[in-house]
């Protein structure tokens, strides 16, 4: 009888456990990553690198997410507005939750999909293959020539991919709104501009700086306590992308908080 | 000289090592021996520090590895892995030219291209590997890029783990008097794990047998055909008959 209650107890409290246990590997891998920022040497090139495959290659799919987002806003917010004669917010609601939310979570889950497995499988492999133990042996340190160039790269790569999303996003909007909405051009831009504030800009950017950061660290993370083989590697791809994705969903609310509440 | 006292490692619950007593004189080149998972690999990544050994004691030259200063330490060694490990982002040369790219070794690109085609020539390769990419090469081929990036820095200790495997009988030929010149010419210190009894005796001082997590026997390489230790008769002969289970 005892056990029958016991026994889910216990493995609630394993799972609590493990989950602690992580949290605090990861932020211990964190801090490690970032107490290399100032300290030599550096990888330049390494950083360059990741800056185009991480930033530059993810301006598709974060623009094209924006793109139809913002048209589908521009919808919503019309049929939902018309319930009581507000269909004019259309413009100003569309950048602000666009600027504020959209356009950062929306990029960073897309970045989330295609960076963060990229770099766990790629870390994975190099880990299974030995290659992380070669470069230790040739006085490299993984954390400083794989760890950080990719973490900055997404960090300062993510609050720009995230206004290039958001003026997406707004056009996307736009175009709805004039040819399917019947939205007068200026009368749109005009809306948009008047109604949006710097702030709302600003702080969906540091989102994407955040999520960028949550992103290669969970890649990396995942990447280097890879298990063994190409199963381990393919473990070690999923948890990135899981974790990172419902990292990026509850920092999101925590920083909504911070910034927007009272 | 390197030197292990009473090493054990575990993984989980399986123990690899229990108890390994072993010396490496310095300038003299130990091979190790022993069946497949036993643990010659875990023996030389503990020494480098990759894996850290449960207890005992490992010293180079009388400093415990576990406290010696990372970088002037691992400044002093050259690794092959045993599959290779080349990194597969980089053509081959500035993998063999990758210690000479960075760090306090760092030169000019062209002259680090220039030792690398020079270290990629002493293992048989020819200059036009250079740009390739490592998954453009052969097995056997990777293997000696690994070979050049371990001695491109001229390191006084050089660890070879399993070099000829994978290679046909002249290219093992070639590597195995490629290591003995690197242990003549340069006075380094080699540990290599071997399997091709051929190679052992072509570049061997000493041999050491490790079975069941110990060394099982160890004495200069011209003492091997007639020492009586049934594992090492075995080892030697290739029987599947004797004190070694061949199921494992
Ligand atoms: N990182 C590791 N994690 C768990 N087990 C390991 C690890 N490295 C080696 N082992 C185990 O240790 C044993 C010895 O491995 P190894 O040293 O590679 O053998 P070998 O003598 O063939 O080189 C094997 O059973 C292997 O599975
Ligand atoms: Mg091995």
């Amino acid at each position: 009888m005892a056990t029958l209650i016991l026994a889910p107890l216990a493995t609630i409290g394993r799972s609590v456990m493990r989950l602690l246990t992580g949290v605090g590997r990861v932020s211990i891998y964190a801090g490690a990553t970032v107490s290399h920022l100032f300290r030599p040497p550096f990888y330049p090139r390494e950083f360059l690198i990741q800056l185009m495959q991480i930033g530059f290659l993810s301006l598709p799919v974060v623009g094209l997410t924006a793109l139809f987002t913002g048209g589908a806003l521009a919808l919503q917010i019309y049929s939902g507005g018309a319930r009581f004669n507000a269909e004019a917010v259309v413009p100003s609601i569309v950048a602000i939750g666009m600027v504020r939310e959209l356009g950062p979570v929306l990029g960073g889950l897309m970045v989330a999909g295609r960076v963060a497995a990229a770099i766990a499988a790629e870390i994975g492999t190099m880990k299974v293959t030995e290659q992380i133990d070669a470069l230790v042996t040739l006085s490299t340190n993984p954390l400083k020539y794989l760890t950080l160039p990719r973490v900055l790269a997404a960090t300062l790569s993510l609050p720009l991919l995230v206004a290039i999303g958001d003026s997406i996003g707004i056009f996307g909007g736009y175009l709805v709104g004039t040819t399917r909405l019947g939205f007068n051009a200026a009368n749109y831009i005009q809306n948009t501009v008047d109604f949006l504030e710097a702030w709302d800009v600003i702080s969906g950017m540091i989102k994407g700086a955040v999520f960028g950061f949550i992103v290669a660290i969970m890649g990396c993370y995942h990447g280097m306590n890879s298990g063994k083989g190409a199963a381990g590697v393919g473990r070690a791809t999923t948890n990135a992308v899981v974790s990172s994705s419902i990292l990026i969903l509850a920092s999101n609310y925590i920083l909504t908080e911070v910034f927007f509440s009272a | 000289m390197i030197t292990l006292s009473d090493v054990h490692k575990s993984f989980g619950p399986k123990q690899v090592l229990r108890g390994v007593n072993l010396e490496v004189p310095k300038g003299e080149s130990m091979v190790i021996i022993g069946g497949s998972g036993t643990g010659k690999s875990v023996l030389l990544k503990s020494v480098l520090g990759l894996v850290r050994h449960d207890s005992g004691m490992i010293l180079l030259d009388g400093e415990d590895v576990t406290r010696a200063a990372r970088d002037p330490f691992l400044a002093r060694f050259g690794m092959l892995f045993q599959g290779a490990a080349l990194f597969d982002s980089l053509p081959v040369w500035q993998n063999v030219a990758f210690r000479l790219m960075r760090g306090h070794l760092k030169r000019p690109k062209s002259e680090a291209r220039e030792i690398a085609i020079e270290k990629l020539r002493r293992v048989g390769l020819k200059p036009d590997v250079a740009d390739l990419y490592p998954s453009e090469l052969s097995g056997g081929m990777q293997k000696r890029v690994g070979l050049a990036r371990a001695i491109a820095a001229e390191p006084e200790i050089i660890f070879f783990d399993e070099p000829t495997t994978g290679l046909d009988p002249i290219m093992s030929g070639v590597i195995d008097d490629l290591i003995r010149e690197i242990v003549v010419e340069m006075g380094a210190t080699a540990m290599t794990i071997t399997h091709d009894m051929s190679s052992v005796r072509a570049i061997a001082d000493k041999i050491a047998m490790l079975h069941d997590g110990v060394i099982q026997w160890t004495g200069p390489a011209a003492d091997m055909d007639s020492a009586d230790d049934p594992y090492l008769r075995q080892f030697i002969t290739g029987s599947a008959d004797g004190p070694i289970e061949a199921v494992r």
